[in-house]
């Protein structure tokens, strides 16, 4: 084909094989950051005026227009822009930037209402549709949930499941569209769709209705090619197309799924092939190439869903998770860095820092020192970048996976996941002590097992009754998560991002764990102090009081951090027990995202002292203020935990005051790169890296409308700050600073904390 | 062996090259008005730790460390006064390959035979000392540490004599330790030493105040701003002038 002359031959050329088009024809970049350029006065303009647009956002509530008459497809807008004059990238959601558009597949009471909070009426005609002539997956999941299900999603043991809005956390391969064109795509489907069986087990026939589907996906994408005057047929045949066409394909999936997580791959290092071809040929200049990525990351950051309060709760500061997964090493030794590698980083720079996309860097100890020094430089200036460990990842995923919205790594094209939210783990360890009763709602939740009535706590009797509490649990949560995957691959199937995957592919059931420190540091408190028991008059703890003092998760000391490693590890066993839907493998991850504040107010007083309604620390994270060793004591903590018992990600947010980093910018960069390899060396897995002082959030919580752009890292992805809840805020700023300055010698360990009464 | 340990600080990212475990000695014998940590001047106080359990600590930070280039840095307080368990704990680090660092004001200094053996010993496995030069004038000297610098001078030669690297360290007081002549002469010293391979300005910080306050103290610099940037590159050019920097 023409349009793939000047690259190297390849496997790639016979069959859909993008990985091996990148690894015959990347050029690894070893340098440093001197090549960049700025942005250029088009991407000024429309910066500025994406700006404008967030601010109307802001000020009319945080929504300025949704669709509330036209059901979300891939055909269903028009072309629409910010303005098609400068834009090098285009495509919006719907007819116009920053209108919401309208996804009923999910759940139509979520859209309703997803329109109602910002004061949209939407046309009386969809609402009807979706409830007496068309089901959605919340409807269906709901025919098929069982009572305790039901109560278990009351009470908060489960919580986040995706089970009335969509499940998000796949990730199509966009780059086919930009290598093959549409037609190859097409043609690959027909012929996996002529060749099932002709046995029509349920297997098959799924089959072969989810290839029809895919294959009509595929064409509807062409057309939205032709909706915005692109021909998307064949291949794209420079690296405006490349971008154009990747990013069309992947607005088709923003059109048809509002997706918990919508991310979108590792695309860096293959755009980079297209832009040195054009390089090479004169077609482009450097100018021009950071102009593309600017452009292209700028719709990124414009990717916007409506979402309920109920859903802003869990997941506060409307995410959206577009993570692109950026670096990392080939299987052949050489790194997957490219001067692309450096440029999308730098649009941190060009357009100042943001949120999304959700740029994220796979870590290997072996990366070229300059990128390293770069990421380093850009993570202290923006705090929008997260850390992952390729060097753990690699042996399970090969080096062309990508990260699904915070921490979940999956092969591109070749694997999804079944998002499973998670379960609450602190809880669980009130239901062992009360014998399955809430401590909240006062109700039998769990079955009735005999609870713990001793005056002070024993860790051995408690422990069993956990676990016994945790088999219940783990059971309960599979199956739980089997009846919401049926049902969304029904109801809400994702059919164009399915299409730019393999025909056969790897599913995972991913589970979770909210509340580990709480839960471990309980442990730690009965087995190391003394914890008394206040009982209520019905026999069911709901206080207590701890004499002496116990190791806290986040010190490095291993006689509570084998706790938390042992808790994962069974967690994980059990859940392995139960059968899942389509054979998919089990993995877990310990991730909250902003959960943490939910579950924490859903949860009572726990043996750590924590009180009743206090957040719990975001994901693996140990809990604020408890660790008080030191940075690299609490890292060294948290990589205890082992990635094979929790393959779906392991999370650990860390922020840190400048001047803790070292005394000049140099050094600074260097000590956070030995941060970061240190931390994979020890084997953790993912880092959040912040670079702030607390007093800058305070003021910001002060003065809004001086930080537009004021990103911070929490669990799993990034957020503006000013679009946090007051809560949220708060939760945020009490978090561990890491301050300890050698500089100012031996540190008292306080725990800081803002009441959220001030 | 056993230290006695005020505490320690697993990310220090200033005092020394790197990132470095730093251990704060409990005891000192001066009393610096600018001190910032006056909770480490008791001798005999603080908490016991050997050797031993030290090594197994800073060996779980070695990924961390050794990727930036850094090592130990022992602090204080005045390091100097436990040398014993500072061959010890050296020696130790030597063994892993940990790059060493001293941090101290020479304050104990002495000529007497036992610990002139002891010095002798200890800086074979030292990489690195910091050394605060307070102040150059005698008499002003005695005023803001409580002692007479002459055996800290002598420190400094034996250091120099013995080719064990320095980072020299000085504390910027405006009107304390700014006056411009004393700075020369400051500066002129520094000139003589042949084991110079950095000069550090520490601009006086008001961190530490708190804890003069929770110790029952009168903080005796009160009144004292912090210097300006300006003032911090003025000193540093003047200290630097004449040193030949250790390759």
């Amino acid at each position: 084909m023409e349009q793939w002359n000047d690259f190297r031959n390849g496997v790639w050329q016979r069959e859909v094989n993008v990985r091996d088009f990148i690894i015959t024809n990347f050029t690894e970049y070893l340098g440093d950051d001197s090549f960049l350029e700025g942005p250029t006065d088009a991407t000024k303009t429309l910066w500025n005026q994406v700006m404008d647009l967030s601010k109307q956002e802001r000020e009319n509530g945080g929504v300025l227009d949704m669709d509330t008459d036209v059901v979300s497809s891939i055909t269903s807008h028009g072309p629409g822009y910010l303005n098609k004059e400068l834009e090098k990238v285009v495509g919006v959601q719907t007819d116009k930037p920053f209108k919401r558009s309208f996804q009923p597949y999910g759940g139509i009471r979520m859209a309703l209402q997803a329109c109602e909070t910002y004061g949209y009426t939407p046309n009386k005609e969809l609402e009807k549709i979706f409830t007496d002539y068309r089901k959605t997956h919340n409807q269906g999941v709901f025919d098929a949930y069982t009572d305790e299900m039901k109560l278990a999603r009351k009470t908060g043991i489960i919580t986040g499941l995706p089970d009335a809005y969509g499940r998000g956390r796949i990730i199509g391969d966009y780059r086919r569209v930009a290598l093959y064109g549409i037609d190859f795509l097409i043609a690959e489907k027909k012929r996996d769709f002529s060749n099932t069986s002709n046995v029509m087990s349920e297997y098959t026939i799924r089959l072969r209705e989810e290839l029809s589907e895919q294959i009509r996906a595929l064409q509807e994408i062409k057309q939205l090619g032709e909706i915005y005057g692109f021909d998307i047929s064949k291949p794209a045949s420079n690296a405006t197309e490349a971008f154009q066409w990747l990013y069309i394909a992947y607005l088709a999936a923003i059109k048809e799924q509002n997706g918990a997580a919508m991310s979108l791959g590792r695309t860096s290092t293959f755009l980079d092939i297209y832009i040195e071809r054009d390089l090479k040929n004169g077609t482009l200049t450097e100018k021009d190439a950071q102009e593309l990525v600017d452009h292209f990351v700028m719709k990124l950051r414009l990717v916007k869903f409506a979402r309920t309060p109920d859903y802003n709760d869990l997941f506060s500061g409307d995410p959206t998770w577009v993570t692109e997964s950026i670096g990392g090493m080939s299987l052949d030794g050489r790194s997957l860095v490219t001067k692309s590698s450096f440029r999308f980083l730098y649009t941190l720079e060009n357009l100042g820092p943001a949120p999304e996309p959700n740029l994220t860097v796979l870590w290997s100890k072996k990366l070229p020192e300059g990128f390293k020094l770069f990421c380093a430089k850009m993570s202290i200036q923006s705090s929008a970048i997260q850390y992952e460990n390729d060097d753990i990842m690699l042996p399970y995923y090969g080096d062309d996976y990508g990260i699904a919205c915070c921490v979940s790594a999956m092969r591109i094209g070749k694997q999804m996941q079944f998002f499973g939210a998670r379960a609450n783990l602190a809880k669980t360890l009130l239901y062992a002590i009360n014998g399955g009763v809430d401590e909240k709602l006062k109700i039998q939740a769990a079955p009735k097992f005999a609870p713990i009535t001793d005056e002070y706590l024993e860790y051995d009797t408690v422990l069993e009754r956990l676990e016994q509490m945790m088999e219940w649990l783990a059971g309960l949560y599979i199956n739980t998560l089997n009846v919401i995957h049926y049902m969304h691959d029904k109801y809400s199937y994702e059919r164009s991002e399915m299409a730019l995957h393999d025909t056969e592919i790897v599913r995972t059931m991913a589970a979770g764990i909210a509340g580990l420190s709480v839960a471990v540091d309980s442990l730690s408190a009965i087995k190391f102090a003394k914890v008394k028991v206040f009982r209520d008059e019905n026999g069911v703890a709901i206080d207590f009081e701890t004499e002496g003092d116990f190791p806290k998760y986040g010190n490095n000391d291993d006689r509570v951090d084998s706790i938390a490693v042992m808790l994962v590890h069974k967690f994980m066993n059990m859940l392995r027990k139960h059968p899942t839907y389509r054979n998919s493998i089990h993995t877990q991850s310990i991730l909250t995202i902003t959960s943490n504040v939910v579950y924490g107010k859903k949860t009572g007083n726990t043996p750590d002292g924590r009180r009743a309604g206090e957040p719990f620390a975001p994901g693996a994270n140990p809990m604020h203020g408890r660790d008080t060793k030191g940075a690299l004591a609490s890292l060294s903590s948290v990589a205890k935990i082992s990635y094979e018992d929790s393959l779906d990600g392991i999370s650990n947010t860390f922020s840190i005051v400048p001047k803790a980093l070292g005394k000049d910018e140099e050094s600074r960069n260097r000590n956070l790169v030995s941060i970061l390899d240190g931390y994979v060396m020890k084997k953790g897995h993912h880092l959040n890296i912040n670079v702030f002082n607390r007093e800058t959030l305070l003021d910001a919580m002060e003065h809004p409308e001086n930080y537009p752009q004021l990103t911070i890292r929490v669990s799993g992805y990034a957020v503006n700050f000013i679009k946090l809840t007051k809560e949220q805020q708060l939760d945020v700023i009490n978090r561990t600073f890491h301050e300890s300055l050698s500089d100012i010698g031996p540190q008292p360990t306080e725990n800081y904390e803002v009441s959220p009464t001030h | 062996m056993n230290g006695n340990i005020h505490s320690i600080e697993t990310f220090g990212t200033v005092d020394g090259p790197g990132i470095r475990y730093v251990i704060f000695t409990q005891g000192c014998l001066l009393r610096c008005q600018f001190c910032h940590n006056a909770d480490t001047w008791e001798i005999g106080t603080g908490k016991e730790m050997s050797v031993e359990n030290i090594m197994q600590d800073i060996t779980s930070y070695l990924p961390f460390i050794e990727a930036s280039g850094g090592g130990i840095t022992v602090s204080g307080g005045e390091p100097l006064l436990q040398l014993p368990f500072l061959i010890e704990l050296f020696k130790a680090c030597k063994q892993k390959d940990i790059h060493t660092a001293i941090d101290s004001s020479g304050g104990c200094y002495s000529t007497s035979q036992t610990f002139q053996d002891q010095l002798q010993e200890v800086i074979k496995y030292t990489d690195l000392v910091l050394l605060d030069l307070k102040h150059i004038n005698r008499q002003k000297h005695i005023k803001l540490t409580g002692m007479a610098n002459d055996h800290i001078i002598q420190f400094a030669r034996f250091l120099s004599d013995h080719q064990v690297p320095v980072w020299i360290r000085h504390v910027l007081v405006p009107t304390v330790t700014d006056d411009d002549k004393d700075l020369h002469e400051l500066g002129e010293f520094i000139g003589t030493l042949k084991n110079v391979k950095k000069v550090e300005i520490l601009p006086y910080h008001k961190l530490g105040v708190y804890k003069w306050e929770a110790l029952g103290l009168e903080y005796p610099l009160k009144h004292i701003n912090p210097p300006s940037d300006e003032e911090v590159e003025k000193a540093y050019q003047i200290l630097t002038k004449e040193v030949i920097f250790m390759k």
